[in-house]
């Protein structure tokens, strides 16, 4: 039977959906809509900056960015595809979604370590 | 002799055209593409939150901020929140399709998986909100 990899796509797929669900809603809720609204105050540079200061939350953000973006560029491959009838170009789809997901990724990294 | 109109193709494969908008003849195509969406805006959340990240590392969170109040911003982080939270319904409610639960023999229904998803939901949204607003 010929390897592939997509089973390990359908993986990423499906953990990042999990987190995207449990996590992304509360924190696009508090910091894009309540907190710019002037709903809630925002909290202190100092605040947040001792929140990113513990390494555990570190390397959570940077596992929920990398499984959230690998979920999104799997989905994003197979709707564009759908919706606009070009499965045929799959392969260079495929590249453009998983690389975009990649440089998110490094940046994320970059970013946090 | 010419040929009349349109009979060069007659004697290749006939391939019926493409429906270009399958996606609004029924409810339940627009729901499923509408689902599929959300991951466009789910990939925006991620851009936003390693903003804010960088912004709180490199010292220009008020730039942060401000960007985060502008009406365009606040418009597409609320088409962000519906859009996030539509993803997070249909896909923990999709968690009892892909796994059977079964505990000796017994098969877990699928409205337990459902609700533990969504109560796990719940409870990290509460915890999260916590450590991000109490105050120091």
């Amino acid at each position: 039977m010929k390897r592939t990899i997509e089973p390990y796509l359908w993986l990423l797929f499906s953990g990042g959906g999990v987190a995207a669900a449990l996590l992304l809603p509360v924190l696009v809720l508090l910091f894009g809509v309540l907190m710019p609204l002037g709903v809630i105050d925002w909290p202190t540079v100092a605040h947040l900056r001792a929140l990113l200061d513990n390494v555990l939350v570190r390397l959570a953000l940077l596992v929920v960015i990398v499984l959230c973006l690998f979920h999104a560029a799997h989905r994003i491959r197979f709707t564009s595809e759908e919706l606009f009838g070009i499965a045929r170009y799959d392969s260079l789809i495929a590249v453009l979604c998983y690389g975009g997901a990649i440089v998110g990724a490094v940046t994320g990294a970059l970013l946090l370590f | 002799m010419t040929r009349p109109p349109g009979s060069e193709r007659a004697t290749s494969t006939y391939r019926p055209p493409r429906d270009a908008f399958w996606f609004a003849r029924t409810r339940n195509y627009t729901i499923f593409v509408l689902r599929e969406l959300t991951s466009v805006l789910v990939a925006w959340t991620v851009v936003f939150l390693l903003l804010l990240v960088g912004a709180l590392l490199n010292g220009t969170f008020q730039d942060f901020t401000a960007l985060a109040a502008r009406p365009w911003m606040i418009a597409v982080n609320v088409v962000a929140l519906v859009a996030t939270a539509f993803h997070a319904v249909t896909f923990l409610n999709l968690a009892p399709k892909a796994t059977v639960v079964r505990l000796d023999g017994w098969r877990v229904p699928a409205w337990m998986i459902q609700g533990g998803n969504h109560s796990a939901w719940l409870a990290l949204s509460v915890l999260i909100a916590y450590f991000i607003l109490r105050s120091p």
